[in-house]
């Protein structure tokens, strides 16, 4: 039998709940997540940083869980797609995206809607993007903007029109400015 | 039941549920996390083992020396499964390669191994650890060197001739003869294959990922040499297929593999950069266009033939079907060429055939009213047909392609578009915008289903149907609670589990009609016994607001079970109308585009169906479908392609990040309109499929929109910007 491969302990906080683990120090935080915490809502589409299907919120910031170790995370807390609401009790932006059906197969679902609440979060705190008129200043919470700061995310079923919908609504921005924006290119 | 005749009036027609834009069923469940996929499930009956599957390192020839030694010390591992240890194995009908290769390697990434150990990460590296050496063969990678070697086909397949094309086109005032080109595509669905499998002595079971679950059972007994019923398959949740998961695939083998060698349920979900070149994909056309037509604009003569690629014993794109059938013309000539090529398999993505034919005629279309001097929209409405071009006695089901086109234009402003390209200005950008038919059959399938009606007054469906995230919970539902007179939450709907009756299931469009149905014809059964339960007459009773009618007596629905659960199964079958009727679906596709001057850069700025696709079961769930299929058109369209390596024989850009698809930023607000329709000859339901209408057309739309803008005509797809950037009009 070769040596068995290193494990360190990590401790960190999930959607509110201490998790204590003993971890291969090669695991994600994706797969801790997945694997050994058992919580599935939170998606694998490549494991490569390519796709956002994996999205979730450390210490409100959101990452891409598949390419962070879960070992680097001692003391953070994350809030993954379960934390942001239940079937009972939805979150506003998974109650928009269940109204203007932001969705289809539901696989980058967890990951669209985590990233969608870091966005609106984002744009809010002044954190600029390509598409700003004045780099300088604060960017406007359009759809131009979300649709850029989402595109990390993908969704094959296409559902990007919709999610939209549902992020300018949890926004509260006029849908009709928002079509304006974009025409703008 | 049989459906032979044109449905009368039903109590589908009510419309109280069926054709409301409710939220799916399921909705809460996926914007939760609480809908688990394949790789998720809990019920399994111990631990599972992680697999990680090896692909082969070459695109064809033999394994020269296989070695696991070190890879089998390693920590954690289990087993090791490759061809060398395995069980001989039987090739699923559906499948053009064996999904377990070895000795012989039939295409690049054919699965030659699985890895079984405690954690993924043990699996994962001790997969890297396995040795494996080739002697390597010449293959066939290049479709146009392999060209001038492809065969004709027999049956469906078969060249096709009306009239006389060669003298009618030789003659015509009016011609356009062109060739185009479609590149090898990928589903690139987000969910990867994934499977938890295991044995209880010799029966297997599934948790997987596919879209047809009754093939999918028949192909493991297939594969496994064993009796289907013997095999049991769920797939309740499917993060997305589009053709890809219609077949059994390596990971369900390599699980199965797997578990029976260390006795324990195995999970695997294929790696990201493993699936493109292991799997199937769309595989590229060159489709060469010749049109005839008078000076008026009447076309005499149409003629698409297309060559296309696949493995020994595989089989083509099918890119003229819709030529077939789209617009009248006397003469017409279509011809399907398939090479033999050594690249991974070939088979169905959305819309096989369709879609990049239409991406092909489509644009043909546009160059020919560009030639005549006529607005494409109305060159398309001159040339409609309303019966079968080839048989002219053959009327279409219904044929509303004129109205699509029409309203469309009307909605869209395409009165506005200059009919001379390169003319629409607006500061840095050239604007332009582009019109397409859409056209796709619809397609039935006999479809089964199961009803419960419980004391309490709730009904359960039971069907093996599965839904891809085109809505099959919901419109199952729905069609119960409308059949049952029964409110939405009233209903329970059970799909993609093999112990219930064979459905449909999802593919080629036909899922929502014949699934439903499936479920019409169960619930017709239902109410007869629940009528029959409650002592009325089963011919004359009423079901609505949770109550049976029948003259002035009226019931609870709950009180026809009172004594015990009734169940009524019955499958949909289907009767000679496909064969009296073409029954096809109609869209016409508008697209506005900004190409950048000086970069090249082509942005969507306004897209716009108007799908023609008889009643829509449920306007919310129909239009995602249609955005969905609309977005993946702009994927087609300008950035998608999976570039062959001639040397190597595999897809290079075999991951999320080198096979580019359409992002946030990529795609505009998008319209869509369905006209108020109900086709009486396909099904009870009048309805007919949307998911792969919303892509056939789109393509070509945006084709003829960058040549609007632009001027400069790109007839090799995608349409990046190296192809046109030089030829761009200078800056005023
Ligand atoms: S799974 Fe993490 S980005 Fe795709
Ligand atoms: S909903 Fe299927 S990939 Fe986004």
């Amino acid at each position: 039998m070769a040596q068995q491969p290193p494990t360190m302990a990590v401790s960190l906080e999930v959607n509110g709940e201490p998790q204590a683990l003993m971890l291969d120090t090669r695991t994600t935080l994706l797969d801790a997540l997945r694997d050994h915490i058992g919580l599935m809502g939170t998606k694998k589409g490549c494991d490569h940083g390519q796709c956002g299907a994996c999205t979730v919120l450390v210490n409100g910031i959101r990452i891409n869980s598949c390419l962070s170790l879960a070992v680097m995370h001692e003391g953070d807390a994350v809030t993954t797609i379960e934390g942001l609401g239940t079937p009972q009790e939805l979150h506003p932006m998974q109650a928009a995206f269940v109204k203007h059906d932001g969705f289809q197969c539901g696989y980058c679902t967890p990951g669209q809607i985590c990233s969608a609440v870091a966005v609106l979060d984002e744009i809010k705190a002044g954190i600029p993007s390509h598409v700003q008129g004045d780099i300088g200043g604060a960017p406007d919470m359009t759809v131009l903007e979300m649709r850029e700061r989402m595109s990390g995310n993908l969704c094959r079923c296409g559902a990007y029109s919709n999610i939209a919908e549902a992020m300018a609504e949890v926004a509260g921005v006029r849908i009709a400015e928002t079509h304006d924006a974009e025409v703008r290119v | 039941m049989k459906f032979e005749t044109p449905a009368g009036t039903n109590p589908i027609d009510a419309m109280k549920v069926i054709g409301q834009a409710v939220d799916r069923v399921d909705g809460k469940l996926k914007t939760t996390g609480q809908a688990p996929y394949a790789y998720e499930h809990s019920e399994i009956p111990a631990k599972p083992a992680f697999g990680y599957v090896i692909g082969a390192g070459i695109a064809k020839g033999r394994i020269a020396s296989f070695n696991a030694e070190e890879a089998r010390r390693m920590p954690g591992v289990l087993a090791i499964v490759s061809a060398k240890n395995a069980q001989p194995l039987g090739k699923g009908s559906m499948n053009t390669a064996k999904l377990l290769g070895g000795p012989n390697v039939d295409h690049y990434h054919q699965a030659l191994a699985v890895v079984v150990a405690e954690s993924f990460e043990q699996a994962r590296s001790a997969a890297n650890a396995v040795r494996i050496t080739y002697d390597r063969a010449q293959g066939r990678f290049d479709l146009v060197a392999q060209k001038p070697g492809a065969q004709p086909l027999t049956g469906n397949d078969a060249d096709t001739h009306t009239g006389d094309f060669e003298g009618a086109f030789a003659s015509a005032p009016v011609q356009v003869d062109q060739t185009y080109t479609t590149p090898d595509q990928n589903h690139a669905m987000m969910e990867p294959f994934a499977t938890i499998a295991w044995w209880e002595g010799d029966a297997l079971s599934v948790w997987t990922s596919n879209q047809m679950i009754a093939w999918n059972k028949r192909e493991l007994a297939k594969t496994f040499q064993m009796p289907p019923d013997k095999v049991h398959v769920r797939s309740p949740f499917i993060g997305g297929g589009f053709g890809g998961k219609l077949f059994l695939r390596a990971d369900a083998v390599m699980a199965a593999l797997g578990a029976k060698a260390c006795g324990r349920p195995v999970k695997i979900a294929m790696p990201r950069p493993l699936m493109l070149n292991n799997a199937t994909h769309r595989p590229a056309t060159i489709q060469r266009i010749r049109l005839g037509s008078t000076r008026d604009g009447k076309l005499t003569a149409i003629g698409h033939e297309s060559w296309s690629g696949d493995l020994p014993g595989g089989g083509p794109e099918t890119a003229t079907q819709q030529t077939r059938l789209l617009y009248a013309a006397a003469n017409r000539l279509t011809a399907l060429r398939l090479a033999e090529l050594d690249l991974p398999e070939a088979n169905a993505m959305r819309a096989p055939g369709e879609a990049p034919g239409l991406m092909a005629l489509e644009i043909a279309i546009d160059e020919m009213a560009e030639k005549l001097a006529m607005d494409p929209v109305k060159f398309r409405v001159l040339n409609d047909t309303q019966v079968d071009p080839e048989h002219p006695q053959r009327p279409f089901s219904q044929r509303n392609l004129v109205r699509c086109l029409e309203d469309g234009a009307a909605r869209f402003g395409w009165s506005r578009r200059s009919a001379r390209p390169a003319q629409m200005r607006e500061g840095r950008w050239l604007i332009g915008m582009g019109v397409a038919a859409g056209f796709r059959n619809n397609i039935n399938m006999t479809s089964a289903a199961r009803v419960r009606l419980a004391g309490d007054g709730t009904v359960t469906v039971e069907t093996d149907m599965t839904d891809i995230g085109t809505g099959s919970y919901t419109i199952i539902a729905q069609t119960a609670a409308e059949m049952m007179g029964l409110p939405l939450e009233k209903v329970r709907v059970k799909l993609g589990d093999s112990s219930f009756p064979v459905s449909a299931g999802s593919g080629g469009q036909w899922g929502a009609n014949s699934s439903t149905s499936g479920v019409y014809a169960a619930c017709a059964k239902l109410r007869d016994l629940a009528a029959q339960s409650l002592g009325m007459d089963p011919a004359s009773v009423q079901f609505a607001d949770g109550e049976v009618r029948a003259g002035n007596r009226s019931a609870p629905l709950a009180d026809a079970a009172k004594s015990g659960e009734l169940v009524a199964e019955e499958t949909m079958q289907w009767g000679d109308l496909g064969r009296k009727f073409q029954q096809s679906t109609f869209g016409a596709h508008f697209v506005e585009v900004a190409v950048d001057f000086y970069t090249g850069e082509t942005r969507v700025r306004r897209m716009l169906a108007v799908c023609a696709a008889g009643r829509i079961l449920n306007p919310k769930t129909a239009r995602s479908q249609v955005i969905g299929a609309m977005t993946m058109g702009v994927g087609g369209a300008l950035m998608e392609e999976l570039a062959v390596d001639k040397r190597f024989g595999f897809f290079v850009n075999h991951d999320l990040a080198g096979y580019e698809v359409p992002v946030h930023a990529d795609i505009p607000h998008q319209d869509v309109v369905f006209l108020d329709e109900e086709d009486d000859k396909v099904s009870p339901m009048k309805a007919k499929g949307v998911g792969e209408l919303g892509l056939c057309g789109v393509g070509a739309a945006v084709a003829n929109a960058v040549y609007n803008a632009t001027g400069v005509r790109v007839r090799d797809y995608p349409i990046t910007l190296d192809k046109y950037l030089a030829d761009l009009p200078e800056p005023v």
